[in-house]
């Protein structure tokens, strides 16, 4: 069987007609003033679920979080935990928990305190809290710092708080709002690991906002692409990636080259693309694509094959250029191809050996060549 | 920078120096003159903080001015926390500049005319003045000075801690006492020492306000002098200028351990 990358096979819920979502946004739309943060979306996650809402900044994901957390009121629509319409129930009645950007580790508290705070709140008895900040503490390994005040905690730690903090109560959803983005890149992707590790010991399901499409890209399940407060695209990582449905999300999200054309024909096997960078394009992914339609192709860079050899069918799917630059980066090499109309491509080779029998450098002729599967045709 | 001090510097220094101590250094050196004349030295001696502490008048007006300055103080810090959270949190409700203008004023305003206005609002209203108009006008003029203090220290306060707080379950009330409280306590605390020495130093407003039987120690000394300085004032005012010195000391020591821990902490945090 062939599949888009790679997969939790027993996990798919989305794909179930029967599963019923356990987060419903139902034509949500959230106005502050004359400007719309959220405009008509509707946004489905289910049970257990590693969700992630990834855009730019301004893009709605944060304002979208902070309405499931109940700090915002939606201008219009309704959002369902459960089956349950969350509207005019207050933050400290949802069964929910966040973990903030800023951490908001309560500055005049210990470390235990905090991670006590919302036990507390429920009126839980003071022996099993103990027992509970125990655990808490175990599991993001803090032990020993358990009588400290935030400031005397390093970024990374302070982290970790905020998180315990935030799963103490076993809330139903967890809501983290750029969990990773104050830590270096180092203990970033450390705790990137942890963080889907926590998710499925305890069987929570998590809403993360991201601006980082790789933070986003590990962990999620499925990921929300949004853009001036719409959803673009809902899918895994790997159908994001390989298989994005318009222009926009195949920009978004990791390096792509684009081949802007018209659809020339269309058969059972495919269509064929006359491109405005003079290549023929044959393809086997037509989406919805007709004859006749403006559509773009879409190549990501390591799936372009660069070689100073003309490949085997030089009519299609191929093109010679010159070399215009080159980036070294150790596991690869990226190169950009400058074609005879002026459009640059991209090809990124994987430096699988030491050595290479076919060097290439600055201004040498090479060809460019990708197979008829490579791209996906976007016609948004 | 060159660290060593020029010529120039010493003498600006030192002339700043006496410029600003030379009068009350004059006036504790005086305080313990034997002679009853404040001019002229006669001996070392302590008999005048003896005669201040057996002269009732001056004793009973401290007692005044200590609980006039408490009352107000603690009055103004609970008024002036309030519109400091009123003035940062609701930043769009009807009349916001209208109320941050007036709760500002009067710090601009001359004190003759703030004291005249409470004493004909005092007359008009028919209320005797004593002890309780003193104490409301000081509280009048001292909340605004609490309510900049505090609104400095709200306008950095991170809004997440009060988000997260409610997040994890906490009501809104419980939110304010448990969290928000506690994190500008400091400031508040701050804003109450403010509003008491002001209360304690003022003179003008009290002499507006205040009536018989409710006489402040600024309002005694005010008088007594009047008569002709005695030591006994002196010994007074040294009294006071020990009270106020050995309290800022005290406050920077304990702010500059704290920040020295502080400082000392975060190193070891990062250190790992």
């Amino acid at each position: 069987m062939q599949s888009l990358g790679s997969i939790r096979r027993d996990f798919s819920p989305w794909n179930d007609p029967a599963a019923k979502p356990y987060i419903v946004f139902d034509q949500v739309t959230k106005k502050f003033g004359d400007f719309t943060a959220v405009n008509n979306l509707s946004l489905s996650i289910y049970e257990r679920e590693f969700f992630a809402l990834l855009g730019a900044s301004g893009c709605g994901k944060s304002t979208l979080l902070r309405m499931l957390a109940g700090f915002e009121e939606p201008t219009s629509g309704r959002i369902l935990l459960d089956g349950q319409d969350l509207r005019g129930i207050p933050p400290y009645r949802r069964p929910v928990n966040m973990m903030f950007q800023s951490y908001a580790l309560f500055p005049h508290m210990t470390v235990e305190a905090n991670i006590a705070f919302g036990l507390k709140q429920e009126g839980m008895e003071s022996s099993k809290i103990a027992d509970r900040v125990a655990e808490m503490l175990r599991l993001v390994k803090l032990e020993q710092f358990a009588k400290r005040k935030p400031h005397q905690l390093s970024g990374g730690q302070r982290q970790r708080v905020a998180l315990a903090r935030s799963v103490a109560k076993r809330p139903k959803v967890l809501l983290l709002d750029e969990p990773l983005g104050a830590l270096d890149k180092k203990l970033r992707e450390e705790t990137q690991f942890e963080l889907m590790d926590l998710q499925q010991k305890l069987g929570l399901t998590f809403v993360v906002v991201t601006h980082d499409q790789e933070e986003a890209m590990t962990m999620a399940d499925r990921i929300a692409i949004l853009d001036k407060g719409e959803v673009m695209q809902v899918a895994t990582p790997a159908e994001i990636y390989e298989a994005p449905g318009s222009r926009f999300v195949a920009n978004f999200v990791g390096n792509v080259n684009m081949f802007e054309g018209m659809v020339t024909a269309r058969d059972a096997s495919g269509v064929s693309i006359n491109s405005e960078s003079g290549i023929a394009i044959r393809t086997e992914n037509a989406g919805d694509a007709q004859s006749g339609a403006k559509v773009a192709y879409a190549v990501r860079p390591e799936k372009i094959k660069v070689s100073s050899r003309p490949p085997m069918d030089t009519a299609n799917n191929a093109a010679e250029g010159e070399i215009y630059d080159i980036a070294y980066l150790g596991d690869m090499t990226v190169y950009y191809v400058r074609l005879a109309n002026g459009l640059v491509v991209k090809a990124a080779s994987l430096n699988s050996a030491r050595l290479t029998d076919d060097p290439l450098t600055w201004n040498d002729r090479a060809w460019i060549s990708f197979k008829p599967d490579s791209g996906v045709v976007l016609t948004r | 920078m060159n660290a060593s001090l020029s010529r120039f510097n010493i003498v600006s220094i030192v002339l700043g120096f006496a410029f600003l101590y030379l009068p009350i250094v004059l006036l504790i050196i005086f305080s313990f003159n034997e002679s009853r004349l404040v001019t002229v030295w006669g001996g070392f001696s302590t008999k005048w903080y003896v005669a201040m502490f057996q002269n009732q008048g001056l004793m009973d007006a401290a007692w005044v001015t200590a609980r006039v300055a408490f009352i107000s103080a603690t009055v103004a810090t609970v008024l002036g926390t309030m519109a400091a959270l009123a003035l940062t949190r609701y930043t769009r409700f009807r009349g916001r500049i209208l109320f941050s203008g007036m709760v500002f004023a009067p710090l601009v305003m001359p004190e003759v005319i703030t004291g005249l206005s409470l004493l004909l609002l005092f007359v008009s209203m028919g209320l005797d003045r004593g002890f309780l108009t003193v104490t409301l006008a000081h509280i009048t003029f001292t909340m605004c000075f609490v309510a900049v203090v505090v609104q400095s220290r709200l306008i950095t306060f991170d809004r997440s801690l009060e988000e997260a707080a409610m997040d994890l379950g906490a009501t809104p009330v419980k939110t304010f006492f448990q969290v928000t409280l506690p994190v500008i306590l400091p400031a508040i605390i701050s804003g109450w020492m403010l509003a008491f020495t002001l209360s304690l130093d003022d003179l003008v407003i009290a002499s507006f306000t205040s009536g018989p039987g409710a006489t402040t120690l600024p309002m005694k000394i005010y008088s007594q002098v009047r008569l002709g300085v005695t030591p006994e004032i002196n010994a007074v005012c040294t009294l006071l200028i020990a009270v106020v010195t050995v309290g800022v000391i005290a406050a920077a020591v304990v702010n500059k351990r704290r920040e020295v821990q502080r400082q000392r902490d975060e190193q070891a945090a990062q250190r790992g």
